[in-house]
């Protein structure tokens, strides 16, 4: 069997790096000279041998007492082999959890019994069901401290339970052990015989295998294509399913189909004529189309197809991710700038509270995020394909975010759309405009759920940044449409050709005062309107008939927070 | 799928995105038995026609076997191979009578430097692993480098999903190393699966061989009868000495390596 990816998480000092030397230690996985390296440090500076040492080889950590950057150990029991990622918990450092959560297959979250559920735990807690890790245990650790009590335990228990239902993470396993004792890890505690349940290393070995992508729908994203020879070499991973040549396969965005002609090869050794998810293969096709990396080829249902995405993002970047910016989302092997179109919300990780309207997510924060993509790309729903569904974001230099994908959305950019039952019209009546007083910009933040308004239905006049009156038309200059309010409810939906000009307050679409009075300064207004050629004429034609001010106005804000 | 043909398909996966994503690549072989898996890795991923140069940074001061099968296995494959010694340093005579620390730093990381610049790569594949060493062990896949080749390990970006940095400003380049996961044991039956021709120092003789090789001052033998592939394989299943005991220059002091490897050693 291939080894298990695991990771240990959690809140700092509750005893991560502790529980994994004692863990490498008791099943005399590491080399004389680790040991001999620990304890020589342990001599210099007077102090006791400590287990968690084993895994901070940097001397900055020592000095510091935390770890810094993930590390990744070897360790086996006669069952199987595992890589045993040690995240850290320190909170500046969640990148680096992310980077050692992110590949493991289960997760393990330590939790102190002495303080319990702490900001990191929940956090972490959180981050793992984003990432997709299905299996999460518990262990409730320095149970030793609280004089092995069982209460205490169950109190921990029911409080990471609470925290984690509304989540729908539901960990396999709890389990109080102490590290620094070695109670429960490798061999079962005297001292809490009232668990009757399994040791650490018991459940390590009861996880099932990792779940194999083998029968799923072909997915085999192009990395490279090679001209070494007179042959076009198309290379690449299997992410999902298997590839056999005479396969008719699809290559996507664009959906040409081609058929498998065979694989390439080095040595004779390595001829195939199938392959399968997780194989890094060549292959050469039929009809040699401009195939490019970022593509993906597909058997089976098709993947979808869009340049706008709904996804769930964590930020970790140094600078704020905010509406309207743009940056260089990695998914598979395709590459695309992707501009954060909406932010859905955003939610506080260590409290699980959603925060509606925001124009940014910090460092640390989580988000439902809808981008906007500069070109069609292939990918999948997170939930049906996790490698083609997943992708990192990256801000300047560095990966400063990562997210997955929740669904694809239509091209039509969303927002707010008046409906007659026949024809949608779209507006940004109720947009909100923000003045940055940091950034020194202004901003425009859309409604936060794609509405859809229809007649008989009443609209809230005053938002933050604007106040309508109880009356008022709306002219769509733009999709040649108009919308009636009355006493704050819509009373009729329709084409411009079908207009009567009455005498009430007008709006564009954007919200913005026509200055109008009467129905031939309207007939004037949509003859100019008609005659714009160019954004030059635009800003005229809007400078000269529109009010910036008259029912909108510009809120100052410095936070994310509205 | 087994444990060795997944790690393949990762480090195939790895080389292809160094030659796809970082511009000017060359790779390191020192004739040990990593970069000997790494060299066998190249040759797979891309189909014998691997497009970049193999680079051997020559200290004078290699065991003697080394260079002579160096120059043998280059013909028999007909692959690229620069050669780079520091000349500046071996004029002021460096030797291990400087301090072993001193003489890794001029000889090897700063010839490694002065072959990054003079031929300008971006990215430089080194076979490193990272159970050999504990500030291996921190090494991200793709690890960015500076103008001045240090190492910023406190400060690395993070790297999951198989997404790794490719951007970087111009000046730097990337250290890729496709065989951090694999271990020691890993190498050895990979070798013997692949039937990969190995330098034969490896292999006991007067029940002493060679585990790490390096320059023939500072590398010592250890006891051994191990004179085939699967004497070795069983030697280092019951082994609980570390890999690199016979290298001198990590005995100076407890942070030896992870000072030379911030500066610029591989």
């Amino acid at each position: 069997m291939s080894e298990l990816k695991i990771v240990f998480v959690g809140h700092v000092d509750h005893g991560k790096s502790t529980i994994i030397g004692r863990l490498l230690y008791d099943t005399k996985s590491l080399p004389q000279g680790i040991i001999d390296k620990v304890q020589r440090i342990a001599d210099e500076t007077g102090k006791n041998f400590e287990f968690a040492y084993l895994l901070d080889a940097f001397a900055e950590e020592r000095q510091q007492g935390i770890t810094i950057d993930t590390t990744q150990l070897k360790f086996s029991t006669p069952a199987r082999d595992y890589l045993i990622i040690d995240a850290p918990g320190h909170k500046e450092f969640l990148k680096n959890m992310i980077s050692g959560a992110a590949n493991a297959n289960a997760a393990f979250l330590v939790i102190d019994a002495q303080s319990g559920v702490r900001e990191q735990s929940r956090r972490h807690a959180y981050l793992l069901s984003l990432l997709g890790i299905k299996k999460i245990f518990v262990l409730v650790n320095k149970m030793d401290l609280v004089d092995w009590d069982e209460k205490i335990f169950r109190a921990v228990v029911s409080e990471i339970k609470n925290f984690l239902a509304p989540l729908k993470v539901m960990p396999e396993k709890f389990i109080p052990v102490s590290g620094f004792l070695g109670d429960n890890i490798t061999s079962r505690s005297k001292n809490l015989s009232w668990y009757a349940g399994e040791t650490l290393i018991e459940t390590l070995d009861k996880i099932g295998g990792i779940e194999e992508n083998f029968s799923a729908a072909l997915r085999f994203p192009i990395q490279d294509v090679y001209k070494f020879d007179e042959r076009r070499i198309i290379v690449g991973r299997i992410e999902a399913g298997t590839l056999h040549v005479g396969d008719k396969i699809k290559i996507f965005p664009e959906g040409r189909e081609t058929i498998v002609k065979e694989f390439a090869w080095w040595q004779e050794r390595d001829k195939k004529i199938s392959a399968r998810a997780g194989e890094s293969v060549g292959i050469i096709v039929e009809d040699e189309f401009f195939n490019k990396r970022g593509e993906i080829i597909a058997t089976g249902n098709a993947p979808q197809i869009s340049n706008r995405l709904r996804a769930s993002v964590f930020w970790m970047g140094k600078n704020f991710l905010t509406v309207g910016k743009s940056y260089k989302l990695k998914m598979a092997t395709a590459e695309v700038e992707a501009t954060v179109e909406k932010i859905i919300r955003t939610i506080d990780a260590a409290t699980l509270e959603s925060q509606k309207i925001s124009v940014k997510l910090k460092r640390d924060d989580v988000g439902e995020i809808i981008f906007k993509l500069k070109e069609k790309i292939a990918f999948d729903d997170f939930g049906k394909c996790p490698a083609t569904g997943r992708f990192v974001l990256i801000d300047g230099w560095d990966v400063a975010g990562g997210g997955i994908v929740l669904s694809a959305e239509n091209s039509e950019a969303d927002g707010t759309i008046f409906t007659n039952g026949e024809q949608n019209f779209r507006a940004e009546l109720f947009d909100e405009f923000y003045y940055d007083v940091e950034q020194r910009k202004i901003t425009q933040v859309a409604e936060p759920q794609n509405e859809i308004y229809r007649v008989g239905d009443k609209i809230q006049t005053a938002g933050f940044s604007y106040d309508y009156p109880a009356d008022f038309d709306i002219i769509l200059l733009n999709e040649s449409a108009f919308v009636k309010i009355r006493d704050a409810e819509i009373i009729s939906i329709g084409r411009l050709a079908d207009y009567t000009f009455e005498k009430v307050p007008h709006v564009n679409g954007r919200g913005f005062g026509l200055k109008v009075n009467t129905s031939a300064q309207f007939e004037e207004l949509l003859r100019e309107f008609r005659a714009v050629e160019n954004p030059r004429e635009l800003a005229d034609f809007s400078n000269k008939y529109f009010f910036l001010n008259q029912f909108r106005t510009l809120k100052f804000y410095f936070d994310y927070v509205i | 799928m087994d444990r060795l043909d997944e790690l393949e398909s990762e480090s195939i996966y790895i080389l292809r995105e160094a030659y796809c994503k970082l511009g000017k690549l060359g790779m390191l072989w020192s004739i040990g038995k990593d970069s000997t898996v790494l060299l066998w890795l190249a040759q797979k991923a891309f189909f014998g026609h691997v497009p970049f140069p193999f680079i051997h940074v020559d200290t004078l001061r290699k065991i003697p076997a080394m260079i002579e099968y160096r120059d043998r296995v280059a013909k028999e494959l007909g692959i690229k191979l620069i050669v780079h010694t520091n000349w500046d340093a071996v004029k002021i005579g460096a030797s291990p009578a400087l301090g072993r620390l001193e003489c890794c730093r001029l000889l090897k990381t700063e010839g490694l430097k002065q072959v990054v610049k003079l031929y300008g790569f971006d990215g430089l594949i080194v076979g490193v692993r990272r159970d050999e060493e504990g500030s291996r062990s921190k090494e991200r896949v793709f690890s960015e480098r500076n103008e001045s080749d240090a190492w910023d390990y406190t400060n690395q970006p993070p790297e999951f999903w198989n997404q790794f940095k490719t951007d970087f400003p111009k000046g730097h380049h990337i250290r890729v190393h496709p065989l951090l996961s694999w271990t020691e044991l890993d190498i050895w039956e990979y070798i013997r699966r692949e039937n990969i021709p190995i330098i034969d120092l490896y292999f006991a003789k007067n029940g002493k061989r060679y585990r790490s090789l390096g320059c023939a001052c500072c590398t010592g033998q250890i006891d051994s009868e191990a004179d085939t592939l699967e004497k070795i394989i069983e030697e280092l299943k019951s082994t609980n000495v570390g890999e690199r005991a016979g290298r001198a220059q990590d005995n100076e002091d407890s942070y030896a390596l992870q000072k030379l490897r911030r500066e610029g050693y591989m």
